[in-house]
């Protein structure tokens, strides 16, 4: 990216300012590195969703940001209702509330690593993976209603894990004002077989080991420690969340005229919040949310009972789970006023700070714990909201590390058997249905993790508690 | 017909071009099928119908490879050949493929929609069709 257009506001901080349509100028979060070999489109994204009706602030993106359709991936902006504010389909994505969650084990290394090839075939025997893979649970009409207002409560009350998991989940496992009615029939068809499904591309249950802690008090918090073993699953909403992004992206570029949006992109789809089709979206998305929770504690379940069978009477308690693509209803104090604003954030994550009224008690002094994803080979991180992140970026920070290339040139590049040997001789098991997959996921196919994290920390979004290094992955 | 796939930093884009607007819809979904596994791996021993309609040939495109995606996820199929017509804004249409089958097909990633990002569809200078869009993968 050409920075010479970018106002420095600090070592980690960039403003793009306002010009042409924008309303609000852009602001990236980021070392001079990352901002220079970002793509010039994130800067262009960024632009555009600034032009949008009723945003509030700036339009924000993330360290890890890139090119991405309508917003980039890392995009913040929040909206407010009161100003005209709209919601985005779009902005949202088709993989709603896509998210990860860390379980602990109480193992360590030591006590995994005899078992480690035994463990991987048993969690990729239990966790459907893959493009085609089904999952064993059908739900009936009732079930599905139940299942799309309820999310991870819904799964819990259906015997998959334990009200204990509901407080480490956002919003207590469920959101509120999902509204089933919103739901297309082709949605709920797609969901059918996909309910406690792991996916492909980018998805994936990945068991890993503390390898460093960088802030002893968050990690005593949230139960961590060097040595310690602990599963992350990366997932969203399957079938359901990506129908209900077709459906209404599509509803909203036919809409837009009508309502008096002159749309930058057609990606950008989106309607007034105070309008009967942003109503129904957000009814539908936060069904789609409580699908992607549910799903997630399914997988939960399955995980729990792979580990059972390798290490009997073990346990693994949910430390918390986070979704990256949503728009949330929230509370955000802006210039001394609090307003209730409709937060999107693509490809980002709720980062909440010390003290925030949504933490559970138990994380209040520190803050939200925040999960990196890896990319199989290289390392995760657990971070934690940083204190006054809610003025920042409306309580957000990244989400991953990001692609570095296209899917095409890292098939070109690796072999993906060739990769699982490689990676097996590094102490890392691959389990996956598809070679050519594990290929375009390459662990040098994204960008560096650790680079992205340093700047969330720096640019005061959420600072590092742990890294965790792979031991068994399940790919989808 | 022709079709290839294009660089996207997140995802991926699918273009078919052709002599016909229609041919040029036939390779976008073949692109489309490429983005999961290689097309010349599935049989083509079952027929789907198709049928969607749109205000512009653009929006066309997507409702095309949505519909696509919809059949692939609900039958747990793959696609390989596309007999497509095309009137005005209204599409009709045939896809052969056969069930997904994991060890043979190898499927890298599913495709979970097609996206208004770089949609494209008209005329080249040439004369030739094209039809463009990125999907996410």
């Amino acid at each position: 990216m050409d920075i010479s257009r970018l106002k420095r506001r600090g070592n980690y901080e960039w403003e793009l300012p306002v010009a042409g349509r924008m309303r609000v100028p852009g602001v990236i979060f980021a070392s001079r590195e990352l901002l220079e070999a970002m793509d010039e489109k994130v800067a262009e994204q960024v632009a555009n969703v600034a032009s949008l009706p009723g945003i509030v602030a700036a339009s924000y993106a993330m360290p890890d940001a890139h090119w991405g359709y309508g917003f980039p991936i890392g995009g913040v902006a929040a909206f407010d209702p009161e100003d005209g504010g709209v919601v985005s389909a779009g902005g949202v994505g088709f993989d709603i509330s896509c998210g990860v969650r860390t379980l602990r084990t109480g193992l360590t290394l030591a006590d995994v690593a005899a078992h480690k090839a035994r463990l991987a075939d048993v969690l990729f025997a239990r966790i459907p993976a893959g493009v085609g893979s089904t999952g064993s649970i059908r739900l009936d009409a009732r079930n599905m209603e139940a299942m799309l207002k309820g999310g991870a409560r819904w799964a819990v009350q259906a015997g998959y894990g334990s009200a204990a998991d509901l407080e480490h989940i956002e919003e207590h496992g469920r959101v509120a004002g999902a509204d089933p009615a919103c739901v297309s029939e082709l949605a709920r068809r797609r969901q059918r077989d996909e309910l406690g499904t792991l996916g492909s591309g980018n998805h994936y249950l990945e068991v890993q080991a503390v390898n460093e802690i960088f802030d002893s008090a968050a990690a005593h918090a949230y139960g961590l420690a060097a040595g310690d073993v602990v599963v992350s699953i990366h997932c969203g909403s399957r079938g359901l969340g990506h129908q209900i992004g077709t459906d209404y992206l599509r509803e909203m570029v036919v809409a837009a005229p009508a309502a008096g949006i002159a749309l930058p992109d057609r990606e950008l789809a989106c309607a007034p919040i105070r309008s009967e089709l942003g109503q129904r979206y957000l009814g539908a998305m936060r069904a789609a949310i409580n699908c992607a929770l549910a799903n997630r504690q399914i997988l939960t379940h399955l995980a729990r009972e792979a580990f059972a069978e390798v290490f009997p009477g073990v346990g693994l308690p949910l430390l918390y789970d986070v979704s990256h693509n949503t728009c949330k209803e929230e509370l955000h104090l802006v210039a001394g006023r609090k307003r209730r604003l409709f937060v999107h954030r693509k490809g980002a994550t709720r980062a909440f700070g010390p003290g925030h009224a949504e933490l559970p008690r138990e994380f209040a002094a520190v803050g939200q714990p925040v999960l990196i994803g890896g990319s199989m080979g290289t390392a995760s991180y657990i971070l934690a909201g940083a204190a006054g992140t809610g003025e920042r970026a409306f309580g957000s920070a990244c989400h991953g590390a990001g692609r570095a290339m296209s899917r095409h040139e890292a098939t070109r590049r690796w072999n993906g058997r060739t990769l699982i040997d490689d990676l097996a001789a590094r102490g890392i098991l691959i389990r996956s249905p598809s070679w050519r997959g594990v290929a375009e996921e390459a662990p040098l196919a994204y960008k560096d993790v650790g680079a992205v994290v340093d700047a969330s920390g720096h640019a005061g979004l959420a600072g590092k508690v742990a890294r965790l290094a792979p031991l068994v992955c399940i790919k989808g | 017909m022709e079709w290839q796939t294009f660089a996207h930093e997140a995802d991926v884009g699918v273009r078919g071009s052709g002599l016909t607007l229609a041919d040029a819809f036939a390779g976008a979904a073949t692109a489309m099928t490429s983005v999961i596994c290689d097309p010349g791996r599935i049989a083509d021993s079952e027929a789907v119908t198709i049928e969607c309609a749109a205000p512009d040939v653009e929006l066309l495109l997507v409702d095309w490879l949505n519909a696509l995606i919809y059949e692939m996820a609900t039958r747990r199929m793959l696609f390989s050949r596309f007999a497509v017509d095309i009137d005005g804004h209204h599409l009709t249409a045939t896809a052969w493929g056969e069930p997904i089958d994991i060890s043979r097909h190898q499927p890298a990633a599913e495709v979970k929609g097609a996206s208004y990002c770089e949609l494209a569809v008209g005329r080249q200078a040439d004369g030739r069709w094209l039809a463009q869009c990125v999907v996410d993968v």
